[in-house]
Protein backbone atom coordinates (compact mmCIF):
# COMPACT_ATOMS: atom_id res chain seq x y z
CA UNK A 1 0.00 0.00 0.00
CA UNK A 2 1.46 3.51 -0.88
CA UNK A 3 1.70 6.83 1.05
CA UNK A 4 -2.38 7.56 1.57
CA UNK A 5 -3.35 10.75 -0.21
CA UNK A 6 -5.26 12.56 3.00
CA UNK A 7 -7.96 15.21 1.95
CA UNK A 8 -11.23 15.89 3.36
CA UNK A 9 -13.77 14.10 0.94
CA UNK A 10 -13.07 11.30 -1.45
CA UNK A 11 -15.84 11.23 -4.17
CA UNK A 12 -16.42 8.17 -6.32
CA UNK A 13 -18.00 9.00 -10.01
CA UNK A 14 -17.10 12.21 -12.01
CA UNK A 15 -20.12 12.31 -13.85
CA UNK A 16 -22.79 15.28 -13.10
CA UNK A 17 -23.94 14.91 -9.91
CA UNK A 18 -20.10 13.73 -8.10
CA UNK A 19 -18.80 17.36 -9.65
CA UNK A 20 -21.70 18.87 -8.25
CA UNK A 21 -20.57 17.48 -4.94
CA UNK A 22 -16.80 18.96 -5.70
CA UNK A 23 -19.08 22.29 -5.67
CA UNK A 24 -21.13 22.19 -2.66
CA UNK A 25 -18.30 20.82 -0.73
CA UNK A 26 -16.12 23.71 -1.55
CA UNK A 27 -18.14 25.88 -0.87
CA UNK A 28 -18.01 24.59 3.21
CA UNK A 29 -14.50 25.24 2.38
CA UNK A 30 -14.23 21.02 2.16
CA UNK A 31 -11.59 19.90 -0.19
CA UNK A 32 -11.82 16.57 -2.58
CA UNK A 33 -10.04 14.54 -4.65
CA UNK A 34 -12.45 12.49 -7.17
CA UNK A 35 -12.03 9.13 -9.31
CA UNK A 36 -13.49 7.66 -12.16
CA UNK A 37 -13.38 4.47 -14.05
CA UNK A 38 -13.29 6.43 -17.23
CA UNK A 39 -10.70 8.25 -18.49
CA UNK A 40 -12.63 11.65 -19.01
CA UNK A 41 -14.87 13.23 -16.39
CA UNK A 42 -18.64 13.52 -17.27
CA UNK A 43 -19.88 10.21 -16.53
CA UNK A 44 -22.75 8.47 -18.28
CA UNK A 45 -23.14 11.98 -20.09
CA UNK A 46 -19.91 12.17 -21.45
CA UNK A 47 -19.67 8.45 -22.57
CA UNK A 48 -23.13 7.56 -23.26
CA UNK A 49 -24.62 10.32 -24.72
CA UNK A 50 -22.44 13.41 -25.25
CA UNK A 51 -23.86 14.81 -27.95
CA UNK A 52 -27.77 14.20 -26.96
CA UNK A 53 -29.49 16.87 -25.71
CA UNK A 54 -30.77 16.99 -22.37
CA UNK A 55 -33.62 19.17 -21.66
CA UNK A 56 -34.56 18.76 -18.08
CA UNK A 57 -31.72 21.06 -16.39
CA UNK A 58 -33.23 23.74 -14.23
CA UNK A 59 -32.39 27.26 -16.39
CA UNK A 60 -31.40 25.33 -19.55
CA UNK A 61 -34.12 24.95 -22.18
CA UNK A 62 -31.46 22.54 -23.84
CA UNK A 63 -27.81 21.43 -23.34
CA UNK A 64 -25.36 18.47 -24.41
CA UNK A 65 -24.28 15.91 -22.14
CA UNK A 66 -20.40 17.10 -22.98
CA UNK A 67 -21.36 21.01 -22.39
CA UNK A 68 -23.15 20.09 -19.18
CA UNK A 69 -20.25 18.03 -18.07
CA UNK A 70 -17.65 20.84 -19.26
CA UNK A 71 -19.73 23.95 -17.36
CA UNK A 72 -19.52 21.60 -14.32
CA UNK A 73 -15.53 21.37 -14.35
CA UNK A 74 -15.63 25.39 -15.40
CA UNK A 75 -18.14 25.48 -12.12
CA UNK A 76 -15.65 23.63 -9.34
CA UNK A 77 -12.53 25.25 -10.64
CA UNK A 78 -12.38 27.52 -7.81
CA UNK A 79 -12.24 24.96 -5.54
CA UNK A 80 -9.14 22.72 -7.61
CA UNK A 81 -10.26 19.28 -7.15
CA UNK A 82 -7.80 16.52 -8.05
CA UNK A 83 -9.13 13.84 -10.76
CA UNK A 84 -8.17 10.60 -10.92
CA UNK A 85 -8.96 8.77 -13.96
CA UNK A 86 -9.46 5.21 -14.74
CA UNK A 87 -9.41 4.30 -11.00
CA UNK A 88 -11.90 1.62 -9.56
CA UNK A 89 -12.96 1.99 -5.66
CA UNK A 90 -12.09 -1.45 -4.33
CA UNK A 91 -11.52 -2.24 -0.48
CA UNK A 92 -12.60 0.25 2.40
CA UNK A 93 -11.68 -0.04 5.47
CA UNK A 94 -12.48 2.34 8.73
CA UNK A 95 -9.25 4.00 10.58
CA UNK A 96 -9.41 4.04 14.54
CA UNK A 97 -9.52 7.68 14.23
CA UNK A 98 -13.05 7.63 12.22
CA UNK A 99 -11.45 8.51 9.08
CA UNK A 100 -11.86 5.79 5.54
CA UNK A 101 -9.23 4.67 3.76
CA UNK A 102 -10.32 3.58 0.26
CA UNK A 103 -8.22 1.85 -2.17
CA UNK A 104 -8.33 1.56 -5.74
CA UNK A 105 -8.01 -1.57 -8.16
CA UNK A 106 -4.33 0.16 -9.53
CA UNK A 107 -3.05 0.65 -5.87
CA UNK A 108 -4.11 4.36 -4.30
CA UNK A 109 -4.89 4.86 -1.36
CA UNK A 110 -6.90 7.59 -0.44
CA UNK A 111 -7.03 8.66 3.58
CA UNK A 112 -10.66 10.78 4.00
CA UNK A 113 -12.88 11.93 6.51
CA UNK A 114 -15.66 11.29 3.82
CA UNK A 115 -16.94 8.93 1.18
CA UNK A 116 -19.48 9.87 -1.21
CA UNK A 117 -20.69 7.43 -4.14
CA UNK A 118 -21.72 9.21 -6.52
CA UNK A 119 -21.13 6.39 -9.25
CA UNK A 120 -24.22 6.34 -11.42
CA UNK A 121 -25.37 3.30 -12.86
CA UNK A 122 -22.63 2.16 -11.11
CA UNK A 123 -18.79 1.31 -12.19
CA UNK A 124 -18.17 0.84 -16.53
CA UNK A 125 -17.07 -2.64 -17.80
CA UNK A 126 -16.65 -4.34 -20.79
CA UNK A 127 -20.01 -6.09 -22.55
CA UNK A 128 -19.03 -10.38 -22.87
CA UNK A 129 -20.18 -11.90 -25.79
CA UNK A 130 -22.88 -14.36 -25.21
CA UNK A 131 -20.08 -17.58 -25.47
CA UNK A 132 -20.38 -21.02 -23.86
CA UNK A 133 -17.37 -21.52 -21.39
CA UNK A 134 -15.55 -17.86 -21.70
CA UNK A 135 -15.08 -17.19 -18.30
CA UNK A 136 -12.93 -20.81 -18.65
CA UNK A 137 -10.55 -18.67 -20.89
CA UNK A 138 -10.21 -15.37 -19.38
CA UNK A 139 -6.86 -15.18 -19.61
CA UNK A 140 -7.06 -15.76 -23.15
CA UNK A 141 -9.64 -13.48 -23.47
CA UNK A 142 -8.76 -9.09 -22.81
CA UNK A 143 -10.94 -6.37 -23.42
CA UNK A 144 -8.00 -3.95 -23.04
CA UNK A 145 -4.33 -3.78 -23.42
CA UNK A 146 -2.13 -3.54 -20.81
CA UNK A 147 1.24 -4.35 -22.54
CA UNK A 148 1.74 -4.85 -25.83
CA UNK A 149 4.64 -7.38 -26.42
CA UNK A 150 2.05 -9.68 -24.58
CA UNK A 151 0.36 -9.86 -28.32
CA UNK A 152 4.01 -10.46 -30.02
CA UNK A 153 3.37 -13.71 -32.56
CA UNK A 154 -0.19 -14.09 -31.10
CA UNK A 155 -3.27 -15.42 -33.38
CA UNK A 156 -5.40 -12.35 -32.26
CA UNK A 157 -9.32 -12.13 -33.48
CA UNK A 158 -11.24 -9.16 -33.00
CA UNK A 159 -14.18 -8.82 -32.75
CA UNK A 160 -16.84 -5.57 -33.10
CA UNK A 161 -16.68 -2.71 -35.81
CA UNK A 162 -16.34 0.24 -33.51
CA UNK A 163 -13.78 2.71 -32.76
CA UNK A 164 -11.69 0.78 -30.00
CA UNK A 165 -12.27 -3.00 -32.37
CA UNK A 166 -10.47 -0.78 -35.32
CA UNK A 167 -7.95 1.31 -32.91
CA UNK A 168 -6.32 -2.13 -31.48
CA UNK A 169 -6.22 -3.84 -35.28
CA UNK A 170 -4.32 -1.21 -36.61
CA UNK A 171 -1.94 -1.11 -33.31
CA UNK A 172 -1.36 -5.10 -33.36
CA UNK A 173 -1.86 -6.22 -36.57
CA UNK A 174 1.89 -5.96 -37.25
CA UNK A 175 3.24 -7.52 -34.09
CA UNK A 176 0.76 -10.31 -34.07
CA UNK A 177 1.57 -13.37 -35.85
CA UNK A 178 -2.16 -13.29 -37.68
CA UNK A 179 -4.92 -10.72 -36.92
CA UNK A 180 -8.70 -11.40 -37.83
CA UNK A 181 -11.11 -8.97 -37.30
CA UNK A 182 -14.62 -10.06 -36.93
CA UNK A 183 -17.80 -8.14 -37.21
CA UNK A 184 -21.82 -8.56 -37.88
CA UNK A 185 -21.59 -6.20 -41.03
CA UNK A 186 -18.92 -4.50 -43.44
CA UNK A 187 -19.68 -1.25 -42.34
CA UNK A 188 -17.84 0.36 -39.48
CA UNK A 189 -18.69 2.86 -36.99
CA UNK A 190 -15.30 4.48 -36.21
CA UNK A 191 -13.63 7.34 -37.76
CA UNK A 192 -13.85 7.19 -41.60
CA UNK A 193 -9.65 7.69 -41.63
CA UNK A 194 -9.62 4.70 -39.26
CA UNK A 195 -12.45 2.79 -41.14
CA UNK A 196 -9.64 3.30 -44.23
CA UNK A 197 -7.13 2.49 -42.80
CA UNK A 198 -8.47 -1.13 -41.59
CA UNK A 199 -9.57 -1.81 -45.22
CA UNK A 200 -6.15 -0.86 -46.60
CA UNK A 201 -4.41 -3.79 -44.43
CA UNK A 202 -7.37 -6.23 -45.51
CA UNK A 203 -7.00 -5.48 -49.42
CA UNK A 204 -2.59 -5.75 -48.91
CA UNK A 205 -3.60 -9.12 -47.17
CA UNK A 206 -2.03 -7.58 -43.50
CA UNK A 207 -5.20 -8.62 -41.76
CA UNK A 208 -8.26 -10.78 -42.36
CA UNK A 209 -11.53 -9.68 -42.22
CA UNK A 210 -14.88 -11.43 -41.85
CA UNK A 211 -18.40 -10.68 -41.64
CA UNK A 212 -19.94 -12.98 -39.22
CA UNK A 213 -20.36 -13.61 -35.71
CA UNK A 214 -18.01 -16.20 -33.10
CA UNK A 215 -20.29 -18.15 -31.19
CA UNK A 216 -18.14 -20.81 -30.44
CA UNK A 217 -13.92 -21.48 -28.66
CA UNK A 218 -11.58 -23.88 -28.30
CA UNK A 219 -8.90 -24.58 -26.58
CA UNK A 220 -7.45 -26.26 -23.87
CA UNK A 221 -6.22 -25.29 -19.95
CA UNK A 222 -7.63 -22.43 -19.87
CA UNK A 223 -5.36 -21.03 -23.03
CA UNK A 224 -7.38 -20.54 -26.65
CA UNK A 225 -6.39 -22.57 -29.45
CA UNK A 226 -9.28 -21.31 -32.17
CA UNK A 227 -12.71 -19.98 -32.71
CA UNK A 228 -15.63 -20.62 -34.57
CA UNK A 229 -16.82 -18.07 -36.86
CA UNK A 230 -20.45 -18.67 -38.73
CA UNK A 231 -20.42 -16.87 -41.89
CA UNK A 232 -23.67 -16.81 -44.04
CA UNK A 233 -23.84 -20.39 -42.95
CA UNK A 234 -20.76 -21.56 -42.85
CA UNK A 235 -18.67 -22.13 -40.27
CA UNK A 236 -14.84 -20.94 -40.42
CA UNK A 237 -12.21 -22.46 -37.93
CA UNK A 238 -9.93 -19.13 -37.37
CA UNK A 239 -6.64 -19.83 -35.14
CA UNK A 240 -6.30 -17.81 -31.85
CA UNK A 241 -4.48 -17.29 -28.68
CA UNK A 242 -6.21 -14.27 -27.98
CA UNK A 243 -9.60 -12.71 -28.25
CA UNK A 244 -10.29 -9.37 -27.78
CA UNK A 245 -14.41 -8.48 -27.62
CA UNK A 246 -15.35 -4.97 -28.45
CA UNK A 247 -19.23 -4.77 -27.85
CA UNK A 248 -18.91 -1.00 -25.34
CA UNK A 249 -19.16 -1.03 -21.77
CA UNK A 250 -21.82 -2.48 -19.48
CA UNK A 251 -22.58 -0.91 -15.70
CA UNK A 252 -22.39 -2.96 -12.43
CA UNK A 253 -22.55 -1.54 -8.84
CA UNK A 254 -18.69 -3.30 -8.81
CA UNK A 255 -16.54 -3.65 -5.64
CA UNK A 256 -19.08 -1.27 -3.77
CA UNK A 257 -21.33 -4.23 -3.35
CA UNK A 258 -19.29 -5.44 -0.81
CA UNK A 259 -18.83 -2.80 1.55
CA UNK A 260 -21.63 -4.11 3.68
CA UNK A 261 -23.76 -0.79 2.70
CA UNK A 262 -27.19 -1.24 2.91
CA UNK A 263 -28.76 -1.91 -0.73
CA UNK A 264 -32.29 -2.16 -2.24
CA UNK A 265 -32.33 -3.66 -5.77
CA UNK A 266 -28.82 -2.43 -6.08
CA UNK A 267 -28.93 0.92 -5.18
CA UNK A 268 -27.48 2.15 -2.07
CA UNK A 269 -29.66 2.96 0.46
CA UNK A 270 -29.72 6.77 2.39
CA UNK A 271 -31.41 8.99 4.43
CA UNK A 272 -32.87 11.87 2.71
CA UNK A 273 -31.83 14.33 5.43
CA UNK A 274 -28.03 13.72 5.26
CA UNK A 275 -28.08 11.14 2.41
CA UNK A 276 -25.89 9.22 4.21
CA UNK A 277 -25.61 5.50 3.63
CA UNK A 278 -25.71 2.64 6.64
CA UNK A 279 -22.26 3.42 7.47
CA UNK A 280 -21.67 6.34 8.91
CA UNK A 281 -19.24 8.34 7.26
CA UNK A 282 -20.25 6.95 3.54
CA UNK A 283 -22.82 8.93 1.61
CA UNK A 284 -24.24 7.92 -2.15
CA UNK A 285 -26.15 10.64 -4.22
CA UNK A 286 -27.51 10.13 -7.36
CA UNK A 287 -28.17 7.62 -9.76
CA UNK A 288 -26.42 5.20 -7.52
CA UNK A 289 -28.88 6.09 -4.44
CA UNK A 290 -31.88 5.11 -3.14
CA UNK A 291 -34.97 6.02 -0.92
CA UNK A 292 -39.02 6.51 -1.28
CA UNK A 293 -39.80 8.79 -4.02
CA UNK A 294 -36.76 8.85 -5.90
CA UNK A 295 -36.53 9.99 -9.11
CA UNK A 296 -33.36 8.99 -11.40
CA UNK A 297 -32.85 12.83 -12.56
CA UNK A 298 -29.40 14.74 -12.71
CA UNK A 299 -31.84 17.67 -10.64
CA UNK A 300 -32.28 15.12 -8.01
CA UNK A 301 -29.04 14.53 -7.96
CA UNK A 302 -27.84 18.39 -7.67
CA UNK A 303 -30.17 18.39 -4.62
CA UNK A 304 -28.78 15.49 -3.11
CA UNK A 305 -25.48 17.01 -3.25
CA UNK A 306 -25.51 20.18 -1.37
CA UNK A 307 -27.83 18.39 1.27
CA UNK A 308 -24.81 15.78 1.80
CA UNK A 309 -22.48 18.50 1.76
CA UNK A 310 -23.57 20.06 4.85
CA UNK A 311 -24.33 16.93 6.70
CA UNK A 312 -20.43 15.96 5.81
CA UNK A 313 -20.15 19.40 7.17
CA UNK A 314 -21.50 18.67 10.20
CA UNK A 315 -19.56 15.30 11.05
CA UNK A 316 -16.52 17.03 10.63
CA UNK A 317 -16.95 20.10 12.53
CA UNK A 318 -19.75 18.91 15.33
CA UNK A 319 -19.23 21.92 16.95
CA UNK A 320 -18.88 24.27 14.64
CA UNK A 321 -21.52 26.67 14.36
CA UNK A 322 -23.18 26.65 10.56
CA UNK A 323 -25.34 28.78 8.94
CA UNK A 324 -26.32 28.53 4.98
CA UNK A 325 -25.06 31.46 3.08
CA UNK A 326 -25.54 32.22 -0.38
CA UNK A 327 -23.15 32.85 -2.88
CA UNK A 328 -25.07 36.18 -4.26
CA UNK A 329 -24.30 37.76 -0.58
CA UNK A 330 -22.16 36.03 0.99
CA UNK A 331 -18.38 37.92 0.68
CA UNK A 332 -16.59 34.77 1.87
CA UNK A 333 -18.70 32.80 -0.49
CA UNK A 334 -18.11 35.28 -3.39
CA UNK A 335 -14.27 35.85 -2.51
CA UNK A 336 -13.41 31.74 -2.89
CA UNK A 337 -15.47 31.48 -6.21
CA UNK A 338 -13.63 34.70 -7.45
CA UNK A 339 -10.48 33.55 -7.00
CA UNK A 340 -9.46 31.28 -9.77
CA UNK B 1 -54.59 -0.67 -27.53
CA UNK B 2 -52.62 -2.73 -29.32
CA UNK B 3 -51.41 -6.43 -28.24
CA UNK B 4 -47.61 -6.96 -27.94
CA UNK B 5 -46.84 -10.31 -27.52
CA UNK B 6 -43.02 -10.94 -26.01
CA UNK B 7 -41.67 -14.31 -25.99
CA UNK B 8 -38.98 -14.65 -23.28
CA UNK B 9 -35.10 -17.03 -24.10
CA UNK B 10 -36.70 -19.76 -22.37
CA UNK B 11 -39.86 -19.56 -24.51
CA UNK B 12 -42.71 -17.86 -22.42
CA UNK B 13 -44.94 -16.16 -23.55
CA UNK B 14 -45.95 -12.57 -22.02
CA UNK B 15 -48.61 -10.72 -23.99
CA UNK B 16 -49.51 -7.12 -23.27
CA UNK B 17 -51.29 -4.31 -24.18
CA UNK B 18 -49.60 -1.60 -25.14
CA UNK B 19 -50.30 2.07 -26.22
CA UNK B 20 -49.75 3.52 -29.35
CA UNK B 21 -47.01 6.39 -29.29
CA UNK B 22 -45.07 4.23 -27.12
CA UNK B 23 -41.99 2.50 -27.76
CA UNK B 24 -41.61 -1.32 -27.23
CA UNK B 25 -38.46 -0.42 -25.05
CA UNK B 26 -41.65 1.44 -22.71
CA UNK B 27 -43.99 -0.97 -22.95
CA UNK B 28 -41.50 -4.31 -21.99
CA UNK B 29 -40.36 -1.72 -18.97
CA UNK B 30 -44.05 -1.00 -18.29
CA UNK B 31 -44.93 -4.35 -18.51
CA UNK B 32 -41.96 -5.97 -16.11
CA UNK B 33 -40.21 -7.84 -19.20
CA UNK B 34 -37.03 -8.22 -17.52
CA UNK B 35 -34.73 -9.53 -20.48
CA UNK B 36 -35.27 -6.06 -21.45
CA UNK B 37 -32.39 -3.80 -19.32
CA UNK B 38 -32.63 -0.03 -21.08
CA UNK B 39 -29.79 1.20 -19.12
CA UNK B 40 -30.12 4.80 -21.15
CA UNK B 41 -33.44 5.34 -20.91
CA UNK B 42 -34.10 5.27 -24.56
CA UNK B 43 -31.56 6.65 -26.17
CA UNK B 44 -30.29 4.47 -28.26
CA UNK B 45 -27.17 4.89 -26.32
CA UNK B 46 -26.35 1.41 -24.82
CA UNK B 47 -27.65 -1.60 -27.20
CA UNK B 48 -28.95 -2.87 -24.02
CA UNK B 49 -32.97 -3.17 -25.26
CA UNK B 50 -31.90 -5.58 -27.59
CA UNK B 51 -34.84 -8.03 -29.06
CA UNK B 52 -35.69 -10.18 -31.85
CA UNK B 53 -38.26 -9.64 -34.06
CA UNK B 54 -40.25 -13.20 -35.67
CA UNK B 55 -39.73 -12.94 -39.24
CA UNK B 56 -43.25 -12.30 -40.24
CA UNK B 57 -42.71 -8.89 -38.71
CA UNK B 58 -39.56 -7.65 -39.83
CA UNK B 59 -40.94 -6.11 -42.99
CA UNK B 60 -43.65 -4.42 -41.54
CA UNK B 61 -41.43 -2.01 -39.63
CA UNK B 62 -39.41 0.86 -40.66
CA UNK B 63 -36.01 -0.31 -40.97
CA UNK B 64 -33.26 0.73 -38.49
CA UNK B 65 -32.12 4.26 -39.23
CA UNK B 66 -27.72 4.68 -39.82
CA UNK B 67 -27.80 5.59 -35.96
CA UNK B 68 -29.81 2.24 -34.62
CA UNK B 69 -27.51 0.19 -37.01
CA UNK B 70 -24.36 1.48 -35.59
CA UNK B 71 -25.95 0.83 -31.85
CA UNK B 72 -26.88 -3.09 -32.59
CA UNK B 73 -22.42 -3.07 -33.05
CA UNK B 74 -22.77 -2.87 -29.52
CA UNK B 75 -25.48 -5.72 -28.94
CA UNK B 76 -24.90 -9.29 -27.86
CA UNK B 77 -25.94 -11.88 -30.59
CA UNK B 78 -27.16 -9.93 -33.20
CA UNK B 79 -29.08 -11.92 -35.95
CA UNK B 80 -30.46 -10.51 -39.03
CA UNK B 81 -33.91 -9.79 -37.27
CA UNK B 82 -32.32 -7.92 -34.89
CA UNK B 83 -33.63 -4.30 -33.54
CA UNK B 84 -33.20 -1.93 -30.27
CA UNK B 85 -36.96 -1.95 -29.34
CA UNK B 86 -36.52 2.13 -28.03
CA UNK B 87 -36.53 2.89 -31.93
CA UNK B 88 -39.75 1.06 -32.68
CA UNK B 89 -42.75 3.38 -32.34
CA UNK B 90 -45.93 1.71 -31.12
CA UNK B 91 -48.94 1.96 -33.84
CA UNK B 92 -52.01 0.12 -35.16
CA UNK B 93 -50.12 -1.79 -37.62
CA UNK B 94 -48.29 -3.32 -34.85
CA UNK B 95 -50.76 -5.08 -32.92
CA UNK B 96 -50.17 -8.75 -32.66
CA UNK B 97 -46.57 -8.49 -33.24
CA UNK B 98 -44.53 -11.27 -31.70
CA UNK B 99 -40.95 -10.51 -29.89
CA UNK B 100 -38.32 -12.35 -28.54
CA UNK B 101 -36.07 -10.68 -26.08
CA UNK B 102 -32.47 -12.19 -25.90
CA UNK B 103 -30.73 -14.29 -23.28
CA UNK B 104 -28.28 -11.67 -22.39
CA UNK B 105 -27.87 -7.73 -23.03
CA UNK B 106 -24.06 -7.54 -21.83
Amino acid sequence: MGNPIQTDALIIGAGPVGLFAVFELGLLNLNCHVIDILNKPGGQCAQLYPEKPIYDIPAYPVITGQDLTENLLKQVKPFSPIFHHEQLADKIRKQKNGNWLVETDKGLVFDVKAVVVAAGGGSFEPKKPNIQDLDKYSKSIRYSIDRVDHFKNKDIVILGGGDSALDWTLQLYDIAKSLTLVHRRDKFRGAPATVEKVMGLRDAGKIQFHVGQVNEIIGSDGNLTAVKCVKENKILDLPCDILMPFFGLTMSLGPVDKWGIDLSDERIVVSTETFETSIPGIYAVGDINTYPGKLKLILSGFHEAALMAHAVFKRINPDEKHTLQYTTTSSSLQKKLLNQ
Amino acid sequence: MVVINFISSKGILKSVNATEGETIMDCAKNNDIHEIEAECGGGCSCATCHVYIQDEWVHKLDAPTEMEEDMLDFAIDVKENSRLSCQIKIDKALDGITIQTPEKQF
